[in-house]
């Protein structure tokens, strides 16, 4: 299998705060792999060193073979890299469609603007969204939101999709959806990282999981494995309602 | 949604029809009127673009129209080039000015970046009062045998009315054409979320630099022009604040971020002000009037007119842009 993406010993520090301690995992090809851990684990700082927000203090990241280390967002999303936002951010003046004509037209293809507007539609017809694409993005839901960020890291065609808490904030009807949708989009060979909380779909999901606790990786491994992991069930207890669900769920 | 032609009509009507009208009645009134329309129309339909469609509000627009005015004014009175030679290093002096200060300032948002260029306007002024190549304080004033090459002070008053006439029209096609790009759906983009943009793979930096740029090259060249048939130029007409104030309110008055908005917002508070001046009360407030517009229309209508417009009623958008 092909390694896609690998981070060795990344760490990220604000101030005293180390956010990101050593890191070092591979994604492979085709695969989704789930990002999980308590809250202020570090999750979404990884992704943020991953997709160029950050900068990493230390250690170096590869994507598709080349040190990306240390690249702005817009480069990495030219060579193939999408995500979405754990907190939704629209294009709010701009209509569904024009959001999602930006990630056709900025991302690897770098379409021009009347192929970005048909792969816009086509996205947006996939996502179910296609009867919104005249209104303006600010004017959706949350739920609508969040798929307006999947639809929009999708219409880049990415080679690599970051999810950050995509199912955060919907009903278990939306969630369901959701979890459909983002099978159907590893089936057309988009390969996946995603931080999530919503156990039941991640452990559902995932070919693979990583667990970060305190910006450190504790733990690897197959879904059943994970959920069977002393460290990873301790790290938990800190949050008694999750280790009940974790509990409940097995 | 299908977008009608009458988003490019309508604005170059408008910019047509009060251009049109002095050379059609040839009288001197008329031309002036206009050209002060037409001034109003290009300065503020280019702030906009970095103002409505890149989001960054600038206070510094004026210093691209001085800097444009005094590299034309040296080079035509001072050293004999051409009208139409010095107009264009006007503008592309202006260009550059925004060119290199603007990677630097884009780094900065919302308030701090207009605070710089306010900034960055007074250092231009304290820089030229100290420059002597231009004049220093006193300024530079025109040699009347320079005009007699364009056959005279009216012949002059005549042709810049034209040049102005046919820079407005292109600022206004490259306003229509940036809103319906490429390049400006990723100006959007910034405007709506700079950092959302960068990740999808907008190249902020550079869009926003060209952006600032281009902006900046109109009025390099509307500067040029206006103190060519001026005859003089002084650091302090050629760098007032207030211009800078008056084309934001322009902008918001009629839309940032739209193509018709700013020509609409520029002639309706180009007839307000003529209103205020002419009126024996007001004439002393005028500016304030401005101020108390600009917080009214921030408070109430921060889309402007047209924006308001599109928003309120969803069918003009086919055709308001």
């Amino acid at each position: 299998m092909n390694v896609l993406l690998r981070t060795e010993n990344v760490v990220k520090r604000f101030g005293g705060l180390v956010a990101v301690h050593q890191v070092s995992f591979e994604l492979y090809e085709g695969e989704i792999l789930g990002l999980i851990g308590p809250n202020g684990a570090g999750k979404t700082t990884l992704f943020n060193c991953i997709n160029g927000i950050y900068r990493p203090e230390e250690g170096r990241i590869f994507f598709r073979g080349t040190d990306i280390t240390g690249w702005s967002p817009s480069r990495l999303a030219h060579m193939g890299m999408a995500r979405t936002f754990q907190i939704v951010r629209p294009l709010a003046e701009l209509t569904v469609r024009e959001n999602v004509m930006v990630g056709a037209a900025f991302g690897e293809k770098r379409l021009p603007l009347a192929q970005a507007a048909r792969v816009a539609d086509e996205v947006l017809a996939f996502l179910g969204l296609a009867d919104r694409a005249d209104q303006l993005a600010g004017s959706l839901n949350v739920a609508q939101k969040k798929r307006l960020e999947l639809a929009r890291a999708l219409a880049s065609q990415p080679r690599l999709l970051l999810l950050d808490e995509v199912l955060a904030g919907l009903n278990p009807k939306e969630v369901d959806e959701m979890v459909e949708t983002i099978r159907r989009i590893r089936e057309q060979g988009i390969t996946i990282l995603m931080i999530e909380h919503v156990m039941r779909a991640i452990m559902n999901l995932s070919d693979r999981i990583l667990v970060l606790d305190f910006g450190e990786l504790i733990a690897e491994g197959t879904p059943e494995e994970i959920a069977q992991n002393e460290r990873v069930i301790k790290a938990y207890l800190g949050d008694p309602k999750l280790a009940q669900r974790f509990a409940l769920e097995e | 949604m299908k977008r009608s032609l009458w988003t490019l009509v309508l604005p170059v009507l408008v910019v047509l029809a009060v251009g049109l009208y002095p050379l059609l009645t040839q009288q001197d009134v008329h031309r002036e009127t206009s050209f002060t329309l037409l001034r109003a129309v290009a300065l503020a339909a280019s702030l906009n673009i970095i103002l409505g469609f890149t989001g960054y509000v600038s206070f510094g627009h004026v210093v691209f129209y001085g800097l444009g005015g005094y590299v034309a004014f040296y080079l035509v009175a001072e050293k004999g080039w051409p009208f139409w030679s010095a107009v264009l290093m006007g503008g592309l002096a202006a260009a550059l000015l925004a060119f290199l200060i603007g990677a630097g300032i884009l780094r900065l948002r919302g308030a701090y970046f207009a605070l710089v260029t306010i900034g960055v306007n007074e250092a231009m002024k304290a820089f030229i009062y100290n420059f002597q190549p231009f004049g220093g304080p006193v300024g530079l004033t025109m040699n009347f045998a320079v005009y007699k090459a364009y056959g005279g002070p009216r012949a002059v008053l005549w042709m810049t009315y034209h040049w102005l006439f046919v820079v407005t029209l292109i600022v206004v096609a490259v306003s229509y054409w940036i809103r319906v790009s490429k390049f400006g759906l990723g100006l959007l983009s910034i405007r709506e979320d700079e950092d959302a943009a960068e990740v999808m793979g907008v190249r902020t930096s550079w869009f926003k630099t060209w952006a600032f740029t281009l902006s900046a090259f109109f009025p390099g060249l509307v500067g040029a022009i206006f103190f060519f048939r001026n005859a003089s130029i002084e650091p302090h007409d050629a760098f007032p604040l207030h211009v800078s104030i008056e084309s934001i309110v322009m902008v918001m008055l009629g839309g940032q971020g739209t193509v018709i908005g700013p020509i609409l917002g520029s002639i309706g508070y180009q007839w307000m002000r003529v209103f205020l001046l002419t009126n024996r009360l007001l004439k002393n407030i005028q500016l304030a009037v401005a101020g108390g517009l600009l917080l009214l229309i921030v408070l109430f209508i921060p889309a402007g007119l047209v924006g308001w417009l599109r928003r309120r009623f969803p069918a003009t958008r086919r055709f308001l842009l």
